[in-house]
């Protein structure tokens, strides 16, 4: 166990908790940058993918994990950032300004419907964002001069200062492109938390009343907390447009921004490292599915294991007893296991235990 | 005469959003959690009783598969509580918000592992008959939705206001702590509003699989049943049939007045409308939250 002395309130909000935690994070930092030296093009694609799901996971986690407000309408503004996207690189602009434009227009759009959403609470939250999805996908083909419609769009190839940038052609080019951007957008997220804003965010989430108490303007900071999560998560929108290469209304349908929900749930609510480890694990799964079934039709000769939609219905079982037995996700799995070695002998099972908690009624009695 | 018509199919296909929708109220009501499984609930419902009557399946006589296809739905529902849901009590909102859509992807899956994902039809003993009423043409499919509908809310409103256990229901949704001190067994109550919300799921399934093919996706019908609910209140049984039957009369009526593609986007303009300028719904029984 490590004792962390506190020497001054900086000391509180540092980016590493202590030397060796920076330590772990160079190496992470490392094993990322040397990953095209030991994997093809394939796998390389896949991390690129987990990367661009990770981005728009940090988006959805700081509105849902950060600030307490529920989105089931995130694709919306994944669509929004990739259509945005793709029509300025057709107008001409360059992809170093139309891929950051297109982040802030979608936090502009984000901050203007947040508005009017902002009234609601907890689930009606949630059905409000869950229509904006629905909504989206029907403005999208109805919108057919500028989306393409049914058809969609095809994002043409990425051109910084004369160098091309292409998922097939130049896989790793693209992969450090999108890990720079997940970087970036990781250590905004970061150093956000430690800002006054990411705290007024947190203290809203926990409270609002206690947080307006303290002082924090409410409406402004939950349309700041829209407006910065709908822009991350147009910029992942952006790039998942270049990662897939051609999309339409059906790329960001409903199902995605389920998933995106359920990822960060699965991953753990209110920590980063949950974005990544539910990208990982939504990112992995069907290729880990389709290894399990490979493996099981070689060895026990069954040829036929092909039940449609199994993906899904294995994704929703773990997260079922994901929620049931490990309501912090992964990551909150992942912090036991770290205590119970940093702790060895004296860890006890009731560590985590969450203080007892009653339903708090919506309904004045 | 096309107005006519196009106001009764639009009300039939109401009463099928309309039921769905009660079911999301009744488990609100009772729990305060949100089941966003109710749609695929639904589509269970048609699917057993499509397994129970068809004849390629079973091929029970069809009067005595609806009650059966209803006990089973209920059964389910109240093992559904019983085994998962109760554990999430005190959880927050959204984590039973989360936990119902993971179980509605389930029962989609399992769905359409044991039926395929194919659209498949139940065979009614009335299926293609007319009434003629009044000089109208109307298919007797669409008759019998609105009667069953009618029948199934009088009964739910003499259950709620007359019977002891719908009391007992009404009791526990109101002020559980109060109603436990009454010696009403809360836990037990709530499982049996899952099992009403299962059977009312499966009487609506069995109403639009005999109107139309289901096929496992039918579920996500239950999104349009949302949109019922908040614009019918979501604390409000009554609020949720108007709901339904609001939006289904005005989906075939904007498909008539309105370009393709503009239609299908009516109920949730409407939703969030609502959700803007009267967020408790327009039928609303809640009042503004306290501290």
């Amino acid at each position: 166990m490590r004792f962390v002395f506190k020497r001054s309130y900086d000391d509180d909000i540092k980016l590493f908790k202590h030397k060796m935690r920076a330590f772990y994070y160079l190496l992470l930092l490392v094993l990322m940058l040397s990953l095209p030296l030991f994997l093809d093009s394939f796998f390389l694609g896949e991390v690129t993918y987990v990367l661009i799901f990770s981005i728009a996971g940090m988006g959805l986690m700081l509105l849902t994990g950060h600030t307490g407000q529920v989105s089931l309408g995130h694709a919306a503004f994944m669509a929004l950032g990739a259509y945005l996207n793709v029509i300025m690189l057709e107008k001409g602009v360059p992809f170093i300004i139309s891929l950051p434009l297109a982040g802030i227009i979608t936090g502009i759009v984000g901050a203007i419907i947040a508005f009017p959403v902002l009234r609601l609470h907890g689930i009606y939250l949630a059905i409000a964002t869950l229509a904006i999805s629905v909504l989206t996908e029907d403005i999208i083909v109805i919108a057919e001069p500028f989306t393409g419609g049914v058809v969609g769009l095809v994002a043409p190839q990425i051109d910084i200062f004369g160098y091309n940038i292409d998922r097939y052609s130049t896989p790793i080019a693209f992969y450090f492109l999108v890990l720079f951007i997940t970087l970036f957008i990781l250590l905004i997220y970061r150093n956000l938390l430690r800002a006054p804003l990411g705290r007024a965010f947190i203290a809203m989430r926990d409270s609002e009343i206690s947080a307006q108490a303290m002082g924090v303007n409410i409406t402004k900071t939950k349309m700041s907390a829209f407006a910065i999560s709908c822009a991350i998560t147009g910029l992942a929108g952006g790039l998942l447009g270049h990662f897939a290469g051609a999309f339409n209304h059906e790329t960001f349908n409903l199902i995605l921004s389920i998933q995106l929900l359920l990822m960060i749930v699965i991953g753990g609510l209110g920590s980063i490292h949950g974005a990544f480890f539910g990208a990982i694990l939504v990112g992995f799964l069907p290729q880990i599915i389709a290894m399990v079934r490979d493996v099981i039709s070689n060895s026990f000769g069954v040829s036929s294991l092909a039940i449609p939609g199994i993906e899904v219905g294995i994704f929703a079982a773990i997260l079922v007893v994901m929620i049931l037995f490990e309501p912090m996700g992964i990551y909150g799995r992942w912090i036991k296991i770290r205590t119970y070695f940093e702790l060895f002998p004296f860890y006890r099972k009731n560590m985590f235990k969450r203080q007892k908690s009653y339903l708090k009624t919506e309904r004045m009695k | 005469m096309d107005f006519i018509q196009l106001a009764i199919s639009g009300l039939a296909q109401g009463c099928v959003y309309g039921l769905i929708a009660l079911g999301f109220v009744l488990i609100y009501k009772a729990t305060e959690g949100v089941n966003f499984a109710q749609g695929d609930f639904m589509m269970m419902g048609a699917f057993v009783t499509i397994w129970l009557t068809n004849a390629e399946y079973l091929g029970i006589n069809f009067w005595l598969a609806v009650p059966i296809a209803i006990l089973i739905m209920g059964i389910l529902g109240y093992l559904l509580d019983m085994l998962i849901i109760r554990r999430m009590f005190g959880q927050p909102q959204i984590a039973l918000v989360i936990l119902t859509i993971a179980l509605g992807f389930i029962i989609r899956f399992a769905a359409g592992a044991i039926w395929t994902h194919e659209p498949q039809l139940l065979e009614t003993p009335f299926a293609g008959k007319e009434v003629r009423f009044l000089g109208f043409v109307l298919g007797f499919e669409e008759v019998a939705v609105i009667i069953v509908t009618l029948l199934l809310t009088l009964f739910l409103f003499l259950f709620f206001k007359k019977a002891k256990l719908g009391k007992a229901m009404q009791a526990a949704s109101q002020n559980q702590l109060a109603a436990y001190y009454m010696g009403i067994p809360v836990k037990k109550i709530q499982s049996l509003v899952w099992a009403l919300a299962g059977a009312v799921a499966a009487v609506a399934g069995i109403l639009f699989a005999s109107k139309g093919a289901v096929d496992p996706s039918t579920g996500l019908l239950g999104i349009k049943a949302f949109a019922a609910a908040v614009i019918g209140g979501f604390g409000s049984l009554p609020g949720a049939l108007i709901g339904g039957l609001i939006i289904g009369i005005i989906e075939p009526f904007a498909a008539y007045a309105l370009p393709a593609g503009y239609s299908q986007i009516t109920p949730y303009l409407i939703m969030i409308l609502v959700l803007i300028f009267r967020p408790a719904g327009l039928f609303s029984q809640m009042h503004s939250k306290k501290v």
